[in-house]
């Protein structure tokens, strides 16, 4: 079972293990992770699931779809190219330990 | 004093965060009678039965925020009566809650079938995980699906049983789908591309009765035009009626609706409605509204919680909402009226677009059709009161989402 930390704008750390092929919106949503809303439900279609996930990872991620990207142009934190929709993140062996930092504002 | 929030769904869960969020520090009861974890319901209907999506429900919090917060969920428990007098709570464990305030947050049921045959097994409504549950199960094996009610929950599961290869017949007593919540030129688009999906969307007409087979179940739904659908699957999607027997018999204002003034607050002062069962004073439209949606849902949530720890103001959140019905996925910011002059953006023909509903000339809602870029622009716009005109709406190759982005609209 995979782990992923998430990483507040304070500093503070979250790790958790979570199932093959949970989102990382999910997983946050589940165990209450701060600053990660998911209005949405996992759709693409709000972007309060926004992450910025560490650059060591960015070659193992799935490609940006054309709903994400657009929802990406609308986050209330600034988008940058390590930018991601957290529900559009499924995380298994291949992303194990990946770690993402949670923008200070998602609404 | 304590909170006690009766109903553990999007709004409760909701006020409970906020009030935590906020500073609160005394003691927060939430009253559920549904067993288990909270979750959410928008999936039910859509990733939740749709073939190859994940299948778990999508909690509201997990056991972990509730937990570390000092929330203290009481599920599988329902609240049996309220004593206003002595600031009780009477649930059904026969336990007593004491509180300073309260918010009743019981949300709707969904409207039942009340033709004959309507409690044929195999006739179901989709509200809850059970139901959704139960959906999931039978899905699968359903050749022959009969939806009553072309509303977003109906259509939205139309969509699914089309996935799994059933034959979906929805029958819509009225002349168009989504008709209270939609302008006639998007709806018309549903209709169409609902048709174009697979399908039989049957307008103008209603259920008359079902007929049920050798083995009891339902195995067919005559339609009031005389038509007889097949069907081993029925689900009604019909509306729902609020919660608010509760409130009534504890002798709270109840009218379709638990009544809130503009704070969410009840008659009495010490008792809050918020979510799918609180009737309110809606800013944008002039009106007493009920509305069923997660965004109701949670801002009122978050303004009862403001209420609650001495905040002043009114309610006055813009209203937004969102259907997944398969490939297509509608947004909706603000809310449009029959009468609305609607001004079409983008190319309905690739479905991808947006149709902008002028009130008095001004902005009032707009509904976006696989185009989220342009609903969040239409959220900001309609909340700042910086739409477009009808002129700049009108004009060749207009994007909202271009007109939310340019300079302009910042200092307008
Ligand atoms: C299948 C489905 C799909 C949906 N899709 C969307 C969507 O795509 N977009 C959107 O914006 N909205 C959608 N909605 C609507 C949205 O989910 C609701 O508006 C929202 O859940 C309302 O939250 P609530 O807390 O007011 O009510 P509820 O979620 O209904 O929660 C109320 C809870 O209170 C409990 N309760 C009632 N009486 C008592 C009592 N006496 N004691 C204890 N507990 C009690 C109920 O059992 C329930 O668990 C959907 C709804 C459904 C059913
Ligand atoms: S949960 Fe809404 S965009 Fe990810």
């Amino acid at each position: 079972m995979p782990t992923i930390t998430y990483i507040q704008p304070d500093g503070t750390a979250e790790a958790m293990t979570v199932e093959d092929g949970t989102t990382l919106m999910r997983a946050a949503v589940t165990s209450g992770v701060d600053g990660i809303v998911g209005e949405c439900g996992g759709q693409a279609m709000c972007a309060t699931c926004h992450v910025y996930v560490r650059p060591e990872f960015a070659g193992r991620l799935p490609q940006i779809g054309d709903d994400e990207d657009e929802m990406l142009d609308c986050t209330t934190a600034e988008r940058t190219d390590r930018s991601r929709l957290g529900c559009q993140i499924s995380v298994d062996a291949g992303l194990d330990g990946i770690v993402v930092d949670v923008p200070a504002d998602q609404v | 004093m304590s909170v006690v929030i009766v109903g553990g769904g999007q709004a409760g869960l909701q006020v409970a965060d906020s009030l935590r969020a906020g500073g609160y520090a005394d003691g927060i009861d939430i009253v559920a009678d549904e067993p288990g974890i909270p979750y959410q319901r928008p999936p039910l209907s859509k990733d939740y039965l749709v073939p190859g999506k994940d299948a778990a429900p999508l909690p509201l919090r997990g056991p972990g925020f509730l937990a570390a917060k000092g929330i203290t969920v009481h599920d599988g428990v329902a609240a049996v009566a309220l004593e206003r007098g002595s600031r009780q709570v009477v649930l059904s464990n026969g336990r007593r809650l004491g509180y300073g305030h309260l918010v009743l947050a019981t949300g709707a049921a969904n409207r039942h079938l009340a033709c004959e045959g309507a409690g044929l097994p195999g006739i179901r409504g989709l509200r809850t995980l059970p139901d959704a549950q139960a959906l999931h199960a039978e899905l699968p094996r359903a050749r022959n699906v009969v939806v009553i009610g072309a509303g977003f929950i109906g259509l939205e599961f139309a969509a699914a049983a089309r996935a799994h290869g059933a034959t979906v017949t929805v029958l819509e007593f009225a002349p168009r789908p989504m008709g209270r919540a939609l302008s006639a030129v998007t709806a018309e688009w549903f209709a169409a591309a609902h048709v174009r999906m697979g399908v039989r969307l049957r307008l103008n007409e209603g259920i008359e009765r079902f007929e049920a087979g050798p083995d009891g179940r339902v195995a067919a739904a005559v339609s009031t035009s005389g038509e007889r659908y097949p069907a081993d699957l029925v689900v009604a999607g019909i509306g729902v009626v609020p919660n608010d027997s509760l409130a009534a018999a504890a002798g709270l204002e109840t009218a379709n609706g638990i009544v809130v003034d503009e704070a969410l607050r009840t008659s009495d002062p010490s008792v809050l409605a918020v979510g799918d069962c609180a009737s309110f004073p809606n800013a944008h439209t002039g009106t007493r509204t009920r509305l069923e949606s997660v965004q109701n849902a949670t801002d009122q949530g978050r303004h009862a919680a403001g209420t609650i720890m001495g905040r002043t103001g009114a309610y006055l959140d813009l209203p937004w909402f969102w259907s997944v019905q398969g490939a297509l996925r509608l947004q909706i910011a603000g809310l449009s009226a029959p009468g609305d002059q609607t001004i079409m953006a983008g190319d309905p023909d690739a479905g991808k677009f947006s149709v902008l509903c002028f009130r008095d000339g001004a902005l009032a809602a707009v509904e976006s059709v696989n185009a989220p870029a342009d609903h969040i622009a239409a959220r900001k716009l309609l909340a700042a009161g910086h739409g477009p005109t009808l002129e700049e709406a009108a004009a060749r190759g207009f994007s909202l989402k271009a007109f939310g982005q340019a300079p302009a609209s910042a200092g307008r």
